[in-house]
This record gives C-alpha cells, sequence and structure tokens, in this order.
C-alpha cells in the first residue's frame, strides 16, 4: 500500500513519463490480446469441440452473464456508498454497540433485492464507511438469503411448505449474526486486506462516483470469472449418481447437499428450485443447501478473496461454512 | 490495467451483453425474465466505458493537461487490476465461440427433475394437444394420465438414450441460468424415425402410454409416450423449459 500512498504526493509528470516508459500494460496490451484471440479462435474452438468443454463453455458463460447485472449492480450501490452516503449516516443508523451493530446490520439485508455476486462490493463500501467488520460481514451473508426475491422465489419452489421459507431465514439469519459475533470475538483486522480507495483520493464526486464503480466491476469480474470457472470445472467434473448415492443416509446427506451447494454455486434467486427437485432428500438437507449456498460457494469465494483478501478467505469460508450446516440442523430439528 | 483499458473491456462486455440480449443468444444461457436486467447492465457497463474513455481521449488530444482527473490510471503498481483481465475468457468465449445449449451429455449425468405440477391447467380441444414435455410428463406421473387419455399430444425436446438403449426426449429445466439446469425426460416407444442420435431435436406427437420407467442416475420417475409420428426440427430459440 505504500506505492498507492507515495502516489498522491509524487508529482504528476513523473508518473506520466514512468507510465510512457513502462509501455505496455494498457490499451495496446489490450489490442494485443484481442488480436491473439481472433487468431487463435479456429485452434481454441477446435480444443472445445468435444461435449464436455462445450457445456463447461455454456455452464461458465451461464453464471458470468447471470451474475454481470447484480454485479453491476452491487458496484454501482458500493459507489454510491463510498462516495454520496457520508460515514456518520451509518455511525447514527447502528447501534454503537458491535454486539448489538451485528444483528441489526443482518436484518438490514433484507433491503437489497439481489443474489450474492451483488452483496460483496456492498459489503466492501460497508466496511471502508466505517461500520464494524462485524457487522458487515453479517450483512455479506444474510443479504442474499433473506432479501424478498429470494424469499418468494422460495415459497414457489415449496408450495404448501411456508415452513420452508420461514426456515430459510431463520437460519440463513442466525448464521450471519453468529459469524459476525464470532468475527467480533475471534476476527482480527491483519486478516482483512486494508481497502483505502486511493482511486477517489482528491476526486470529486462524480469523478469519484465514476472511478469507484468502474474499479468495482473490473475487481469483482474479474474474481467472479474464477470462481465461474471453478464452479464450471466442479459442474462438469461431478461424477454422476453420487448424490444418489448418500441422499438416504441422514448425516451425510445433510453434508452432501452442503458441499452441492458450494460446488453448484447458483444463484440464490434460483437455488431453491433446485432444492425443491432433490426430493430423496431430507427437508433438513434441503435446508442446509439454501442456508450454506448464498455463503459460502465457489464463486463467493474467490470474490471474497478478492475483495477483502485471501488471508481473510481462507479463514471465514470455512468457518462460514460449519456454522450454516451446524445452524440449519438446528433450525430443521426445530421446523421439522 | 490502466484506466483507458478497463474502458475499452467494460465496452466491450456491455457490449457483448447488450447483443447477446438483443438476439435470441441470451436464451442459451438464462431464463428470458432476466433480459431486461441485462440490458439495463449493459447500458450501465456502456456509460460507465464512454464516461471513462470520453476524457482519455480528450487529454490525449491536448498532452498539456496531463493531469489525470481521477486515479487508477497508467500501469502504477496496483497488482489488484491485473484480475480484470480475466473478463476477457467470458467475453472471447461469448464472442468467438458461443458455447451451444447445455444437451444431452448435461442430461446424461443428472437424474429427471420431474416435480408434482401445482395444478393442471384445462386442455385445449385441439388436436394435437401443443403441451410442453414437462407438463406432459407432470400429468403422465403424477395425474396418471387422467387429462390425457385418449388423446393425441405433441411437444419437442432432444434425444438422450437411458443405459439399456431406450431413448428419451428430454428438455433442460431452468429456473435462472444454466448452471441450475435440470433435465426432465420422457421414454419414447412406437413409430420412431430410423436414425435417431443424441442432442436431435424431435417434434413428436403420440399418445399417453401407462408405462413408467426409473431414471439410472436418482431413481426419478419417466414416463413414456407413444409416438405416432416424430420429425427432425431445428431447437427452438429458447431451448430450455422453466
Amino acid at each position: 500500500m505504500t506505492a498507492t500512498q507515495t502516489r498522491g504526493t509524487s508529482p504528476p509528470a513523473t508518473r506520466q513519463e514512468a507510465a510512457g516508459r513502462r509501455g505496455l500494460g494498457g490499451v495496446e496490451l489490450f489490442m494485443l490480446v484481442l488480436v491473439v484471440a481472433v487468431l487463435a479462435r479456429p485452434w481454441l474452438a477446435g480444443l472445445t469441440g468435444s461435449a464436455r468443454a462445450q457445456a463447461w463453455l455454456t455452464v461458465f458463460v451461464a453464471i458470468v452473464i447471470q451474475a454481470s447485472p447484480f454485479v453491476v449492480l452491487g458496484s454501482l450501490l458500493s459507489a454510491v456508498i463510498a462516495v454520496l452516503v457520508p460515514a456518520s449516516f451509518f455511525a447514527r443508523a447502528l447501534p454503537r454497540r458491535p454486539v448489538l451493530a451485528v444483528p441489526v446490520a443482518g436484518a438490514a439485508g433484507v433491503v437489497l433485492p439481489g443474489c450474492e455476486c451483488g452483496s460483496v462490493p456492498v459489503a466492501g463500501a460497508l466496511m471502508a464507511r466505517g461500520v464494524a467488520p462485524g457487522a458487515a460481514l453479517a450483512f455479506l451473508l444474510a443479504s442474499p438469503a433473506i432479501n424478498p426475491v429470494v424469499l418468494v422465489a422460495t415459497s414457489v419452489a415449496f408450495p404448501g411448505r411456508p415452513g420452508m421459507v420461514l426456515a430459510r431465514l431463520a437460519a440463513s439469519l442466525l448464521a450471519a449474526v453468529v459469524m459476525g459475533w464470532l468475527w467480533l470475538r475471534l476476527g482480527r483486522a491483519e486478516w482483512l486486506r486494508p481497502r483505502p480507495r486511493p482511486e477517489l483520493a482528491g476526486l470529486s464526486r462524480w469523478p469519484a462516483l465514476l472511478a469507484a464503480c468502474r474499479h468495482d466491476i473490473t475487481q469483482a469480474g474479474g474474481f467472479l470469472v474464477i470462481g465461474a470457472a471453478a464452479a464450471a470445472t466442479l459442474n462438469v467434473a461431478m461424477p454422476p449418481g453420487w448424490l444418489h448415492a448418500v441422499a438416504a443416509h441422514p448425516a451425510l446427506s445433510v453434508l452432501a447437499l452442503a458441499v452441492l451447494a458450494v460446488v453448484l454455486s447458483i444463484c440464490s434467486e434460483a437455488d431453491a428450485f433446485v432444492a425443491a427437485s432433490l426430493t430423496q432428500f431430507s427437508l433438513t438437507a434441503r435446508l442446509a443447501f439454501l442456508v450454506v449456498g448464498p455463503m459460502v460457494d465457489a464463486k463467493l469465494f474467490t470474490m471474497q478473496a478478492g475483495a477483502f483478501g485471501r488471508r481473510f478467505a481462507v479463514r471465514f469460508a470455512p468457518a462460514t461454512f460449519a456454522v450454516a450446516v451446524a445452524v440449519s440442523i438446528v433450525v430443521g430439528w426445530v421446523a421439522w | 490495467m490502466n484506466r483507458a483499458a478497463q474502458g475499452f473491456l467494460l465496452f466491450l462486455v456491455g457490449g457483448a451483453v447488450l447483443r447477446a440480449s438483443l438476439s435470441q443468444e441470451y436464451l442459451r444461457f438464462v431464463k428470458p425474465g432476466l433480459r431486461p436486467l441485462l440490458l439495463a447492465a449493459a447500458a450501465v457497463l456502456m456509460l460507465t466505458a464512454a464516461a471513462t474513455i470520453w476524457p482519455e481521449l480528450r487529454r490525449h488530444r491536448d498532452r498539456a493537461g496531463a493531469e489525470p482527473t481521477d486515479g487508477d490510471g497508467h500501469g502504477h503498481s496496483h497488482n489488484k487490476a491485473r484480475v480484470a483481465w480475466l473478463l476477457l475468457l467470458p467475453l472471447f468465449a461469448l464472442i468467438a465461440l458461443v458455447p451451444p445449449p447445455l444437451g444431452s451429455y448435461a442430461a446424461d449425468r443428472t437424474g429427471t427433475a420431474l416435480q408434482p405440477p401445482l395444478a393442471y391447467a384445462n386442455l385445449p380441444a385441439k388436436d394435437p394437444i401443443q403441451l410442453t414435455l414437462l407438463d406432459y410428463a407432470g400429468r403422465a406421473v403424477y395425474d396418471h394420465g387422467r387429462s390425457l387419455s385418449g388423446r393425441r399430444v405433441e411437444f419437442s425436446g432432444f434425444i438422450t438414450f437411458g443405459s439399456h438403449g431406450v431413448p428419451y426426449l428430454t428438455r433442460m429445466i431452468l429456473n435462472c441460468c444454466a448452471a441450475d439446469a435440470q433435465p426432465v425426460k420422457v421414454a419414447l416407444t412406437g413409430a420412431l424415425p430410423e436414425q435417431i442420435r443424441p442432442d436431435l431435436w424431435l417434434d413428436v406427437v403420440g399418445r399417453y402410454d401407462t408405462r413408467q420407467s426409473k431414471d439410472e442416475v436418482n431413481g426419478g420417475p419417466i414416463p413414456y409416450l407413444d409416438v405416432v409420428s416424430a420429425h427432425p426440427v431445428s431447437p427452438p430459440a429458447d431451448p430450455y423449459e422453466s
């Protein structure tokens, strides 16, 4: 971060010259990549001719396209938070004590009607705006699972079972709040990559909004690509039939569907329909699928690593997985 | 990646999303209902790109005012910015490789996702009755073909084969995007064309058949259709049902 800090004070002319000397790195490199890609097209098309490679490509592109409106929406919102909403707003809106701020922020997730790709940049912007990390993380985990769009989709997918909607709401909120409290107790600030916004320093309002938006879209988009590639790979490599084999076992089935949620990386607005179709599994196992999916999955992991740093993601994702599964089992046991 | 390159990248990504959602191509990847959101996202992407590129061009024209008006520019060591290059991958896949809709490969690997329907709408008095493959399968399995008896039905799908060589007509059911697509399969018997192969799209007219079998992958129910006539068709613009 020292480089970016000194940047602000270095005379602009030197920077400009340095960039000129470095040559490639911008538009020229960009054009070069495009030309190479176009020339290599026939070879690449041949390479991706098999049914498996084509299924991979379709799932890969589908995840990126499907997530793009939510990444754009989330980045816009995050830019607005970073530039237009004063930090004092969050200080007033949330309880001063972090222990209380966590559940309030988690419940506030209701207001962001999107899926998990959009909530990552928003949570990052909240932290940069001085919201306690534990509270911002509770928001990050809760919002994709408990917003009205997702709850309505869940009730449509499970007709005649309003219990599923309530169980999803309760378990997701509970898991998010537990994770927020865990972070207050055990989390260390150094795990989180500090997230100053050097690109915004000294800018007036609209250029700052533009810079923040552009920065967030390209960042979140890039990490989304890694996650989509991982999810598509797992999707295509998964041996058919393994789910069926474990469906009858009460404990294994819960774990299996939790793992499936991580693997498939389905948008939280659609996961209820997939859960509904997994009829050979218990309701508790399907609840675990619905609670884990919006909190931990292949594409979320890479996006979180991108937004908050790898040291954060390798600790946070497994802990979230464990908490989400445990909470699902408890809620499922109470509900059914 | 410097600012101008980011601008070009966002412009291309926005343009690709716009093109895919204006043509029917986006239907290979996501459900039709996402179209307004995709168009809005494309608009934001292209506006952001234009607002980024325009001052760059102006600055390029009069080099004297070389001070950038906002940051993230010009090759400084901003490690994270490199990840943006990865956006070229889906862009290239979408524009140049144009992956096909999911077909028999995906369908063979996943069990049928047939669910009890919420309700059975009244069928029109036409002959044959045109319905979706999913509708037929739901009526055949969970309504025991009551609404179908004595009627001819027509629907389309692509060919897949069960483990014993039984031909299935299959549709992928999609809830949001192709990552959540799951197949529904109907076993075919009766008058089938001589040469059928996986992924061949057929339009079939047939009658309800009381037989039923189990999906090899998940044990789910697969109803039968007694085919009266069948002919190959080109895949529909929206290859999925929902």
